[in-house]
């Protein structure tokens, strides 16, 4: 029996993993080795050990927006169950919270942003925003979906072990909620067709160009709370795509964590494929994968 | 339970979808090209267990001509680079997109009000049957371009002959190559005009044909 708080640890631990995953495949598909994998590791380490510089122009918004952040976004993670492995929490309508919690960190990151008084930031803050508006709605419609199709209420009791059964009998319906729920990973954690990770200064980036005053810790912890959005948004499609459910939790939680390399593995290649979108066209791909979950919630409501 | 017919049908929807999201054409071109197959396989699947020479002939038909000819046709008539996009709709792909995630969600309320008289394949075929002959409606009108429209065209038309689907063991067959032919002579006969259109305006935008008239 694993304890449900060690699964919670073991997201907080394994967090930036996802991230040297990604940049791992991104550089063999490029022919290149690429950093360690533990380099995110390595980074928020150094990152830890800096001092803290702060604009005199923010006030205790920007001090507190990290923290708020990285709070926020682990008290979400709490909510999400590693597949068949059951989480810290769990009740009745828990996706609401999760949602509710991740806009948490969002607003306080978007605060912070827009305190430090530069038009860059909170140029970046609108998008953020704004795209985050489109997806919010998106995520929704998935979990009515696979709420529909699984019968539970908690996150825990959807991807829980009646989820292969739930395949067999609406698996058209689980399947366009799990290829929308990849989208909003996408667009949700500032990857590729969305948003490119790895510029900086760039006039069309959303995420990135709302850390550019942060420092030190402050950044650190900011990483850290996009590492844990990320693998929270690659456990809920790991745990919905990857439907084994043994009973025996050690081959669960293993084949868990496989599914979650595997998200990895294809945002990788997502990225090394794609060119981001422009601007203007991402609301359309946001839209297109609420089309699709829409189409699934109608088919899983009718069957 | 998910039949083969079932997703078969869903595909069909989904390619609705995309067709209202996409602006390139030779992709909308192919993408209802996959339509045609994927509904010319739907008479083999529904009938499997008495299977006639009638319905292999009907699948055959609609396999050439919804895959292969009128994909070839159009692509040849929109083979000159003017008209590789179309980049100012009526409505916006965004807009369309989620009206037409409002129609198939009105369809399939309409399709659950609409009993059939006799079992159909999958339960899905009249709602799937209205979503598209509605979407390809909205796709006629929404769009600019002779060519798009012509494929909304033939998007109207693959709802129809879902339609049809439900009705093929009882209709005559004659009926049924009649639709097929119409439609043939149609897009044929549209694919001949829009390059004409094109050869003569150098433009397709349908908009702009309000305009003419005869010279004073």
């Amino acid at each position: 029996m694993i304890a449900p708080a060690a699964v919670f640890l073991l997201g907080l631990a394994l967090a930036p993993l996802t991230g040297g995953l990604i940049v791992r495949v991104k550089s063999l598909a490029a022919g290149r080795t690429g950093p360690p994998i533990l380099q995110p590791y390595f980074d928020l380490a150094r990152l830890w050990r800096k001092g803290t510089v702060r604009s005199t122009s923010t006030s205790w918004v920007f001090a507190s927006g990290s923290v708020i952040t990285a709070a926020a976004t682990a008290a979400a993670l709490a909510l999400v169950p590693a597949g068949g492995v059951r989480a810290p929490l769990a009740f009745a309508g828990d996706a609401v919270l999760l949602v509710g919690l991740l806009a948490l960190g969002r607003f306080a990151m978007v605060l912070s942003a827009m305190d430090t008084g530069s038009s860059f930031e909170g140029m970046g803050a609108s998008r953020e925003t704004a795209f985050s508006a489109l997806a919010e709605p998106v995520l929704m419609l998935v979990v009515a979906s696979v709420a529909r199709a699984s019968g539970g209420l908690s996150l825990s009791e959807m991807l829980g072990p009646g989820l292969p059964a739930a395949w067999g009998l609406h698996g058209a319906s689980l399947a366009l909620a799990a290829a929308a729920l990849f989208v909003i990973l996408l667009a949700e954690n500032a990857r590729i067709p969305v948003d490119d990770p790895a510029t900086h200064l760039e006039l069309t980036m959303i995420h990135e160009v709302m850390l550019l005053d942060h420092s030190g810790p402050d950044l650190a912890l900011m990483e850290y709370a996009s590492a844990l959005k990320l693998w929270i948004f690659g456990a809920l499609l790991a745990g919905l795509a990857v439907p084994v459910r043994t009973g025996w939790e050690a081959l669960d939680l293993a084949a868990f964590l496989a599914g979650t390399a595997a998200a990895a593995a294809v945002v990788g290649l997502v990225e090394s494929s794609m060119a981001r979108l422009q601007l203007a066209r991402v609301p359309q791909l946001v839209v297109g994968a609420g089309a699709l979950a829409a189409f699934g919630v109608v088919l899983g409501v009718r069957a | 339970m998910t039949t083969l017919a079932d997703l078969l049908l869903i595909v069909v929807i989904l390619v609705d979808l995309f067709a209202l999201a996409s602006s390139r054409l030779g992709a909308l071109i192919r993408i209802v090209a996959l339509q045609g197959l994927a509904l010319g396989l739907l008479p083999l699947i529904a009938h499997h267990e008495q299977l006639t020479w009638r319905t292999a002939a009907l699948a055959g038909g609609s396999l050439a001509l919804k895959g292969a000819v009128f994909p070839w046709l159009l692509l040849r008539a929109t083979r000159q680079d003017s008209v590789r996009r179309e980049l100012t709709p009526f409505v916006g792909y965004t807009a369309s997109l989620l009206a037409g995630v409002a129609i198939v969600g009105a369809a399939f309320v309409m399709g659950s009000r609409l009993p059939l008289p006799f079992p159909a394949v999958s339960d899905l075929l009249v709602p799937v049957a209205l979503s598209t002959t509605i979407i390809g409606q909205f796709l006629i009108v929404s769009r600019r371009k002779a060519a798009t429209q012509v494929l909304g065209y033939l998007v109207l038309e693959n709802g129809i002959f879902v339609f049809g689907l439900t009705l093929s063991v009882r209709m005559p067959a004659l009926v049924e190559m009649g639709v097929l032919l119409d439609v043939f002579i149609g897009v044929f006969v549209m694919g001949l005009a829009v390059r004409h259109i094109q050869q003569e305006f150098d433009s397709i935008d349908a908009s702009q044909l309000t305009h003419l008239r005869d010279l004073p």
